[in-house]
């Protein structure tokens, strides 16, 4: 199977950059608005998007995700809206590969095997569910390898080794690495105790690390990318994106990722 | 009073009772609930934990709480006799002290000093408060806005007993974003951190830890029976929101037959208004950690339920509730806002025991089901708590300002 995400985070490592993931809540301020800031961000730069699918109880969520969630919901932003989104994005000749990251309620209700379907159909390229722990996780890692969607999984600084390496054992795409005990959300710094737990992760796969949670700053990008292969950016981005008028909203996301990622540039190749 | 032995022998080791339950939660909060059911399965084979709950049950909470004959009521509906398992008279004035103290007693197995709880109705943040004021820990309680609006006296209580109410503002503002609001702190504080469910909801082992601290309530009230009547109950009643007080009933009668039990969640303004009957009408999800039935729309966002008493005002239900109503050992039924309050009127009335609004839609429910079981027949209703703290939004209800 072609893994499209992994690919793209190890071209960016092999060209000296520590891969930039930024997250977009679909339909928020408007979905026109947040189709088009996942372009401008593309465009900016960003090796691999997460589109976020709204959920009105998203509990691993900070304050400015679940507000960006309950404003998408308020304009009735459905699945099959952020299914057609990519499609949309495709259509566009955007080839950055997309993960779709969403609770497993909405997806349950659509039906897995139809969600995978149509999300492969639609050019998404993996699944990110943060409330699918390993244990629970099979029956939606059969229906998306049918369909060539990567799941990749979470780990955390509370993941004892044996629970990584199980996460590792079925993971692809990357290992999303949460960085600190906590909800999303923009912080000051990263906590060190991440390093450790890539360091576990990479003795278990060969299948790149991302680090997210928490990540806001060019020099938090620069800091992960001593350690790790990818950086995934939300709240942080979510907030640029509110900081003004709708209709500048792409140019606000894009100048963000610019800022950002001017942190990727490795000074040393680091191994991937 | 509560033992080691004779428990349901589900869930499974998966934590699923039938195709409901399971895990279903951030990653950084797995090694914690895997810490609480070893912590678990240790207290429950160490006799010694067993003595010091039972203690304080006896003595703290004032347990086994009275079997009474509603005989006024019995003879008023004319069917059933109607026996009444008091819980309104526990220390607290509900049920929810049962659970609440069993798992702070966990919370020092576990190494914490640190507890939060969510409530709906402050029953079980009174609850939780209370039990920290007794063992010294510190308490924060995840509130609603709109219930700390509802539910005042309460709110007041816990603050006395040196707990920090914290307001939800997300949301509905009610129970199911106070869960949100907790589980964010668990997650954020969870080396520190117990988390005090009050309701047999949420990721394994909670629906079954939950169940067993409360199981208290059917292994005595069967007990009761027995020596009173010589005989089990035809019918058992009880209301249903998450669950735990009709699970903690049905626990004690799941293997007895011949004992029909029925589950009364609310339907609020009417099943084709706004409502929070889960099982009536929803159907199976995700939330809060476990897949049960759910108040869900057609693209699988929760819905917000509805019901004047805050107890009941949530859009899930414990996984167990889901089992037994697919396996059809246990029957669901609804009462709505207006029935709750002419029950809440009637045992007022006829007994002198006013109800918390939770139970009162068990209690609306009682002509009909008294009249199923018929004369000659016994039924017994689970008063799950007081009425004291809905005496405002009764009053109100009846155009009252008090």
């Amino acid at each position: 199977m072609a893994d499209v995400v992994r690919s793209a985070i190890e071209l960016a490592n092999s060209e000296g950059r520590t891969a930039v993931v930024p997250f977009i809540t679909i339909g928020h301020p408007t979905l026109e608005a947040s189709i088009d800031c996942v372009e401008a961000v593309v465009g900016a730069g960003a090796d691999v998007v997460e589109l976020g699918v709204p959920f009105s109880d998203p509990l691993a969520e900070g304050p400015v995700i679940q507000a960006s969630s309950f404003k998408a919901l308020e304009n009735g932003i459905t699945v099959s809206d952020c299914i057609a989104a990519a499609a949309e994005l495709r259509s566009r000749g955007i080839t950055a590969p997309f993960a779709l990251m969403g609770y497993y309620n909405p997806i349950l209700s659509y039906g897995s095997d139809r969600f995978c379907k149509d999300a492969s159909q639609a050019g998404v390229n993996g699944l990110i569910v943060p409330d699918l722990p390993t244990e629970e996780a099979g029956p939606l890692l059969e229906i998306s390898r049918k369909y060539d969607l990567s799941l990749i999984p979470l780990v955390a600084l509370t993941s004892p080794e044996a629970r990584v390496k199980a996460a590792c054992e079925t993971a692809s795409g990357f290992v999303y690495c949460v960085s600190t005990l906590g909800v999303t959300g923009a912080r000051n710094e990263i906590s060190g105790r991440v390093r450790g737990l890539v360091d576990i992760v990479k003795r278990h796969t060969d299948i790149p690390t991302g680090v997210g949670f928490g990540v806001s700053t060019s020099e938090h990008v620069a800091e992960i990318g001593d350690f790790a292969d990818a950086a995934v950016v939300g709240s942080a981005l979510i907030r640029a994106i509110d900081d003004g008028p709708v209709a500048s909203a792409p140019e606000r996301a894009a100048k963000f990722i610019r800022d950002l990622s001017g942190g990727s540039v490795r000074k040393k190749e680091t191994t991937s | 009073m509560a033992t080691t032995d004779k428990r349901p022998s589900l869930p499974d080791q998966f934590g699923r009772f039938g195709d409901y339950g399971g895990k279903f939660v951030p990653e950084t909060l797995m090694s914690a609930l895997q810490e609480l059911e070893d912590a678990w399965e240790e207290a429950k084979a160490d006799p010694k934990f067993w003595e010091e709950y039972n203690l304080l049950l006896r003595d703290y909470v004032g347990r086994p709480t009275p079997l009474y004959f509603a005989e006024r009521l019995t003879k008023e509906l004319d069917g059933a006799d109607i026996w009444i398992k008091r819980e309104d008279l526990a220390h607290t004035g509900a049920h929810k002290i049962n659970n609440a103290l069993g798992q702070a007693l966990l919370t020092r197995r576990l190494g914490k000093d640190r507890i939060i709880a969510e409530t709906g109705a402050g029953q079980h943040g009174v609850a939780t408060a209370t039990v920290c004021a007794h063992m010294g820990l510190e308490c924060i309680v995840y509130m609603g806005e709109e219930d700390i609006r509802r539910q005042s006296p309460n709110v007041f209580r816990m603050k006395l007993m040196g707990a920090t109410v914290e307001p939800v503002k997300s949301g509905s503002r009610t129970l199911k974003d106070a869960i949100n609001e907790a589980i964010r702190d668990w997650v954020t504080n969870v080396e520190t951190t117990h988390y005090i469910i009050g309701s047999v909801v949420g990721p394994h082992p909670y629906p079954v830890l939950v169940r067993d601290f409360q199981s208290v309530i059917g292994t005595e009230s069967r007990q009761q029976f027995l020596d009173r009547t010589g005989a089990l109950p035809d019918m058992a009643v009880a209301c249903v929101g998450g669950g735990s007080n009709a699970m903690g009933l049905f626990s004690g009668f799941i293997d007895d037959e011949s004992v029909k039990l029925v589950g009364v969640e609310a339907s609020g303004e009417g099943l084709d208004g706004k409502h929070a009957a889960t099982m009536t009408l929803g159907r199976p999800g995700v939330l809060h950690g476990s897949y049960s039935y759910l108040l869900q729309d057609e693209h699988g966002q929760v819905q917000e339920a509805h019901s004047i008493s805050a107890g009941l005002d949530y859009p899930g239900v414990g996984p167990e509730h889901s089992y037994l109503k697919d396996i059809e050992r246990a029957r669901y039924i609804s009462a709505t806002d207006e029935e709750a309050l002419e029950g809440f009127d009637m045992l007022s009335r006829l007994e002198g025991i006013p109800p918390a609004l939770e139970p009162s839609h068990a209690i609306a429910k009682l002509k009909e089901l008294a009249g199923e079981v018929g004369k000659g027949g016994t039924l017994l209703l689970l008063l799950s708590g007081r009425g004291d703290k809905d005496l405002e939004t009764v009053a109100a209800a009846k155009g009252i300002k008090l």
